[in-house]
């Protein structure tokens, strides 16, 4: 268990990295909700709700919850100064809009051109979308947050996503619990880093599409 | 002086306007800001057969989810039904029907239903075979729209922190969320809140939902359930 904490913080750790000074950034759930903690105290960051916070902060200390002041999860949060509230079509207006840099958000499968499939496993989980096929297809930048392969042993990063679609070609980085890659253009599918115990063909046995490999492949 | 209506009213007196198969519009993201005195109120006349419009299905025991997990629910426009598992089965067991709507476009299309529009032109998730069913698409200029038709309801239950007796409403924090919206599209709008003022006793600058789309104004009991955080 401490093992599988420990690899969620490493995740989220790397995924905080892609943050830059200035971005309006929106946060999945589950791992992606960790990721703050791995910014600097007072870095310069608006994060972005789709019930309408900019600037939520952090949980507040227990006893301190204010039931009205909650995340899209549903649970409690806080603003930070120069923060605001807004009504849900807002929130998504500033989605639509472009106004926000990047989102970092889990998904069941991500396809080697970027398909993202992350809603509905037909038959067994039908969550609904949520605001997901907006941030997908709408935020600057996307990137995903999962585990590389599935509680079976499937590899999650595929040559075409067998499940359905929230939004086509919009991912532009996975990270995983081995790996890190990018997808490009013209290349597809690219191996950038390696997490440590890991090999590069421990990825690629893990991995159902084709891997171009970035010319310094780091392993951290 | 001149006088404005006062439409500060008790449950009893809006018991009345719930019934079998109406449409049913409610605030509230995940529970928060969803009006639990009024819905309590729903529960207890035991309406069945709604269709209902919302964000999403709350939980079981929280929000609009204590109408939803006892079946009385017959269709439901929504984005979300992943925090409430009896929805789910419901959905599965074909005893109630959902239709999926992306969360940012439901809104829109609730704005729309408030703001006097048809409907909306979408981009959102045009290739995507479930969101897309059974709908128009036209063209401006070399692009492809979705139309999205705007939503209204027979009622819509709505939460706000502050009501001035004219029905002038703001909103707590982020209890906004889709309130304002589901205010406006509303044919009756009931207004359950935390406190009653009277009028001119709100800034006028600081209203978010002016009372002209409020019908009815309920004094809010509280919320009656235990958060999943708590």
């Amino acid at each position: 268990m401490g093992m599988a904490i420990d690899m969620r913080n490493r995740m989220a750790k790397r995924a905080a990295a892609e943050i830059k000074s200035g971005m309006v950034v929106n946060l999945g759930i589950g791992i992606p909700s960790l990721v703050p903690n791995h910014l600097p105290r007072d870095f310069p960051v608006m994060f972005h709700a789709e019930n309408g916070i900019i600037g939520m902060g952090q949980s507040p200390i227990h006893g301190e919850e204010d039931e009205n002041l909650c995340n899209a999860g549903g649970f409690p949060v806080s603003l930070v100064a120069g923060g605001s509230y807004c009504d849900s079509s807002v929130a998504f207006g500033m989605i639509r809009r472009g106004k926000v840099d990047l989102t970092i958000l889990g998904s069941l499968q991500v396809s080697e051109t970027g398909d993202l499939a992350n809603w509905i496993v037909p038959g067994k989980k039908v969550p609904g979308m949520g605001g997901a096929m907006e941030l997908a297809q709408k935020a600057k930048k996307v990137i995903v947050v999962m585990n590389q392969t599935d509680k079976h042993g499937q590899a999650k990063i595929v040559q075409k996503c067998s499940l359905p679609l929230t939004s086509t070609g919009c991912v532009k980085m996975i990270i995983t619990d081995m790996a890190v890659f990018a997808i490009e253009k013209n290349r597809g599918l690219v191996l950038h880093e390696v997490f440590k115990p890991h090999t590069i063909d421990e990825v690629l046995q893990h991995t159902a599409a084709t891997v171009s490999f970035h010319d310094k492949i780091i392993f951290s | 002086m001149t006088q404005v209506l006062n439409k500060v009213s008790s449950i009893e007196e809006v018991n009345h306007l719930f019934f079998d198969g109406m449409t049913l519009m409610y605030g509230g993201f995940g529970g928060v800001g969803s009006p639990p005195t009024l819905i309590e109120a729903i529960k207890k006349k035991g309406v069945s057969q709604l269709k209902l419009i919302g964000n999403d299905t709350g939980f079981p025991h929280i929000g609009i989810g204590k109408i939803v997990s006892l079946g009385r629910v017959s269709h439901i426009i929504t984005s979300h039904i992943g925090s409430n598992p009896i929805a789910g089965e419901l959905m599965t067991d074909g005893k109630m029907v959902v239709e999926f709507s992306p969360q940012g476009i439901l809104a829109e299309r609730i704005r729309a239903g408030g703001m006097g529009l048809p409907g909306i032109l979408s981009n959102i998730a045009t290739d995507n075979d479930i969101v897309q069913k059974g709908k128009s698409f036209c063209e401006i200029g070399e692009k492809r729209y979705m139309v999205e038709t705007a939503l209204t309801a027979d009622i819509s239950i709505v939460y706000a922190k502050k009501a001035d007796t004219f029905g002038n409403l703001i909103f707590d924090k982020s209890a906004r969320n889709t309130n304002p919206l589901c205010a406006m599209a509303g044919d009756i709008t009931i207004a359950e809140v935390e406190e009653i003022v009277p009028v001119g006793n709100l800034q006028a600058e600081e209203i978010i939902t002016p009372g002209v789309f409020v019908d009815y104004i309920i004094q809010s009991e509280g919320v009656d359930w235990k958060w999943a955080w708590q």
